[in-house]
């Protein structure tokens, strides 16, 4: 279960909507169980694959770094990432999963059609380790009025 | 030297998201490190020997790729991040 304020689930869907036709990316802090992932902010990262905008996205280590270190100061973790697929549905691709290393982290897409964000999905990467690593349907569960 | 722990790999080290350790090249922290925690090892390197691919190592700022390596010195004060890469996409 990934669980996010309106505020923030507007705010992952409307960057996608700001950067199409080119994907866009971002990370998702807050607060990990067992189970369960909460968000308590959502940063926007820059996509650094500049070749190719319209069907990749990289996010710098670097920039992960410098997230990082700011949630640490908020006393929040890295419980997911973002993206956008511009005319494309909102479902993990074979490179979303080789690319994907997280494991126990939730990673959100939306499907941007015709420069409006649609449907929104999460998928929560399982396994012990790379070599079995799998994603898994994660349902969104979205508080309004928080 | 503090070596920051992401997020998938803290159950492989007591939960923690920062570890102490001593060294004087970053190689020589990590190394450290997965002894310290061995069940770590398996999920930073491959069956060589090497670091993985999608693992990069950041000693403050910098990617440790561009400076020199895991032969990279380290002192007191620094701090290596741990840093799984990010990216995906459409095709």
């Amino acid at each position: 279960m990934l669980r996010l304020s309106q505020s923030d689930y507007d705010q992952l869907r409307r960057h996608g909507e700001e950067t199409y036709p080119h994907e866009c990316c971002g990370v998702l802090l807050g607060q990990a169980t067992d189970s369960s992932r909460e968000v308590r902010a959502v940063v926007r990262a820059g996509n650094t694959r500049l070749d190719s905008l319209h069907n990749r996205y990289n996010i710098d280590p670097g920039e992960l770094v410098r997230i990082q270190r700011q949630a640490r100061e908020r006393n929040l973790d890295i419980v997911g990432f973002y993206h956008s697929h511009p005319d494309h549905p909102a479902r993990w691709s074979s490179t979303d999963f080789a690319e994907a290393h997280w494991i126990g982290c939730s990673y959100v897409i939306t499907s941007v059609e015709k420069g409006k964000a649609a449907i929104t999905n999460s998928f929560v990467l399982a396994g012990s380790m790379e070599e079995d690593k799998k994603f898994e349907d994660e349902q969104i569960e979205v508080v309004r009025g928080a | 030297m503090k070596i920051l722990i992401p997020t998938p790999l803290r159950q492989y080290a007591d939960k923690k998201e920062a570890i102490e350790v001593s060294g004087a090249t970053v190689g020589e922290a990590l190394s450290n490190l997965t002894s310290r925690y061995s069940d770590l090892k398996k999920h930073l390197y491959n069956d060589e020997g090497k670091l993985r691919a999608f693992v990069n190592v950041y000693l403050n700022d910098e990617d440790i790729r561009y400076l020199n390596k895991e032969q990279t010195a380290v002192k007191d004060g620094d701090t290596l991040a741990i840093v799984p890469s990010i990216a995906g996409g459409i095709l």
